[in-house]
């Protein structure tokens, strides 16, 4: 209404004025909204916070002196090997994951009976729920001893593979190991969003192929999978993401030689990785080492920002993930 | 006789379930036939082994008495449920192997004793079950309010907005940040306000609710967005303001998933690691105060028990292997809480 300036005991006047009556709650409203929105700029200002005291403690780093840091000159030279280690296992790891999570999504939407199919989704669930430093104890004590004879068996029949190259490590904790424990935890999270796109398939689709005699696989091969390529790429890239941080798992199963730039998977010498070296250096470090750790943090965060986001733009055309 | 019909070809050309179900058993009976006189040879070996022979075999006789495209058809379907069951081993295996290693250490001693001036065997980890439920109590008590008010702005006030729009992309890049990271950020906060070697609980907090928040946001916000707006107009309706139609109408509505959400986000952090081992440490003794020195943590407690053995190695492998299995007790708590309170707080006419 117009601008009729109020009496200041508004709140207090019960029914002979509307327009009074009305204002107070309007009032609460604004602040209210008010409210909400705070808590919303807080996100802004959380993110900010993060941004700001990477950079900031990082910078030091840039003026180290040059036998400060092992084996690297300077900065560069020892973030460069930790970012290959990172997105080195994060891409095998991704390579092994990325058909089982598929072939987990079909069963559970197109082969497994509708009432089984929702237990098994929370079977996976669970495989999303178990903390990272369980999965690092698990991969010591199981599953690196548990592989190290196949990895024998691929050294001595392809060992001319630059990637299979001998001598396989006794204890089995070897870059194969860290990316077959960061293929198990990323599964989960490819596996549902894979899910989410081939539910979201055209019936209509499906049953043309039906109608034309084609066979469940056939129906898959050319309704299903066309449909939702998109949303398992962008499934893929998220679990990439979450590969690209992982912590804990690494930092147990891995053992890291520094400096280490290799493809080799299966011997003693493995390069690091980012988010490994940070936990198994900081509690050693001193306060300007440490600055070495935040800078490398800060690569890391940049690069899973980066992924992420190129993941929501795939996963979004398709699903509105 | 006359030419069979294509229709009664399609029905006498199929193999019954009790034939492949032959084919399997077949395979197995090669496949341990072929692997006994092997040295060192286990079951996970005979059920590959196994597995290939009955897919193979599936094929070559489905292509003769099917043809090609039904052919394929059962090899996909083979290997689509054979990867399903490989998929699940890695949980059976680590369910397994942390029952059957935690329960040894799994006593009295081990639930209320801590760690203080234990060198060897024996110890237990009272303060690291207390520490995580602070830690994770004050991270939650931070997350939930702050998210359920980002979610309420995003659905109910924000909508078009490009403020809105921006905070919604925020939380996403949000989700996507490494567990380490967050440990790094409450490192560096905490540190320009007090001393370089401060170290406490809260900071471990903090850097939980960074994780927390977007997952919080992000499931309140889907509920809150299957609210039907008929209820929120009826509402307006009766004259009821907006911030009160919110508190008392659409929140209760959405409050099942809600719970259930909270619950599953805090079983998440339940288990981080990263961030405490550089914001919190570790700690042999009870520390009740979040604000003063370092707690312990069951995650850290776990990591640290292999990363630093002291002396006796096992028993301190013992120590690591009882706690994880209360960790995943604690988690499965929370899973099935979840999923409890949603069938029972879910109003019986939208179930």
């Amino acid at each position: 209404m117009t601008t009729t300036q109020t009496p200041p005991s508004d709140t207090t006047s019960t029914d002979d004025d509307f327009m009074a009556g009305e204002l107070p709650t309007r009032r609460q409203d604004k602040l209210f909204e008010g409210i909400t929105t705070g808590a919303g700029i807080l996100i802004l200002l959380t993110l900010a916070g993060v941004a700001f005291f990477l950079v900031q403690k990082s910078l030091p780093s840039l003026e180290l002196p040059a036998e400060s840091l092992p084996n690297a000159e300077d900065i560069g030279g020892y973030t460069w090997p930790l970012l290959f280690g990172t997105v080195y296992s994060a891409i095998i790891a991704l390579l092994l994951a990325t058909p089982l999570a598929i072939a987990i999504a079909l069963f559970m939407t197109h082969y497994a009976p509708s009432k089984l199919a929702k237990t098994l989704g929370y079977v996976v669930d669970l495989l999303a729920a178990v903390p990272s430093v369980v999965y690092g104890l698990w991969g010591i004590f199981v599953l690196a001893p548990f592989f190290v004879p196949v990895y024998d068996f691929l050294a001595d029949t392809l060992g001319w593979i630059p990637l299979f190259a001998p001598v396989v490590t006794p204890s089995g904790r070897n870059m194969a190991s860290a990316a077959l424990v960061i293929a198990v935890m990323i599964l989960p999270i490819i596996a549902s969003v894979s899910k989410e796109v081939f539910l979201q398939t055209p019936r209509l689709h499906e049953e043309a192929a039906m109608a034309l005699g084609a066979t469940r696989w056939e129906v898959i091969k050319t309704a299903v999978l066309p449909h939702g390529r998109s949303g398992v790429i962008g499934g893929a890239m998220l679990g990439l993401g979450r590969a690209l941080g992982e912590t804990m798992a690494i930092a147990l199963v891995l053992s890291p030689t520094p400096g280490l730039i290799g493809f080799a998977v299966f011997t003693a010498q493995n390069p690091s990785t980012i988010a490994a070296n940070i936990a198994l250096s900081f509690p050693n470090f001193g306060g300007q080492e440490r600055s070495a750790l935040f800078a490398t943090g800060l690569v890391l965060f940049v690069a899973t920002f980066v992924v992420n986001y190129i993941a929501r733009r795939i996963a979004g055309e398709s699903t509105g993930y | 006789m006359q030419k069979s019909t294509p229709g009664a070809s399609l029905e006498t050309n199929k193999l019954s379930p009790l034939q492949l179900g032959g084919i399997v058993a077949v395979a197995l009976l090669i496949a341990i036939a072929v692997s006994l006189p092997v040295p060192g040879t286990n079951v996970t070996m005979v059920v590959l082994l196994a597995g290939v022979i009955a897919v193979v075999a599936t094929y070559v006789i489905s292509r003769r008495v099917e043809g090609r495209r039904h052919a394929q058809d059962r090899i996909v379907t083979g290997l689509v449920t054979a990867s399903f069951v490989v998929a699940t081993l890695p949980l059976i295996s680590l369910i397994y192997t942390t029952v059957s290693r935690g329960t040894n250490r799994l006593d009295m001693e081990f639930l209320t004793g801590t760690m203080r001036n234990v060198v060897g065997e024996g110890g237990g980890v009272s303060q690291a079950i207390l520490g995580t439920l602070i830690i994770t109590g004050i991270a939650t008590v931070i997350s939930v309010p702050i998210g359920i008010l980002v979610a309420i702005y995003l659905v109910e006030y924000g909508r078009g907005q490009s403020l809105a729009k921006g905070i919604s992309w925020l939380v996403d890049v949000m989700t996507g940040i490494p567990s380490i990271v967050t440990g790094l950020f409450a490192v560096g906060l905490f540190t320009a306000i007090f001393d370089p070697g401060y170290r406490s609980g809260f900071a471990g907090s903090i850097a939980l609710s960074v994780l927390m928040i977007p997952v919080v946001v992000r499931t309140v916000e889907e509920m809150l967005r299957l609210v039907p707006m008929k209820l929120r107009e009826a509402s307006y309706g009766l004259g009821v303001p907006r911030w009160r139609t919110i508190l008392k109408i659409v929140l209760p509505t959405a409050l099942p998933g809600i719970v259930t959400g909270v619950i599953l986000a805090i079983a998440r952090v339940v288990g981080e690691t990263a961030p405490l081992l550089l914001a919190t440490g570790l700690s042999d003794e009870v520390n009740l105060n979040p604000f003063d020195g370092r707690m312990a943590s069951l995650p850290l407690f776990i990591y640290n028990s292999y990363i630093t053995p002291g002396v006796t190695v096992q028993a301190s492998y013992d120590r690591g292997w009882s706690a994880a299995l209360l960790l995943l007790i604690l988690v499965g708590v929370l899973f099935g809480l979840a999923r409890l309170l949603s069938a029972a707080l879910t109003p019986k006419g939208l179930k």
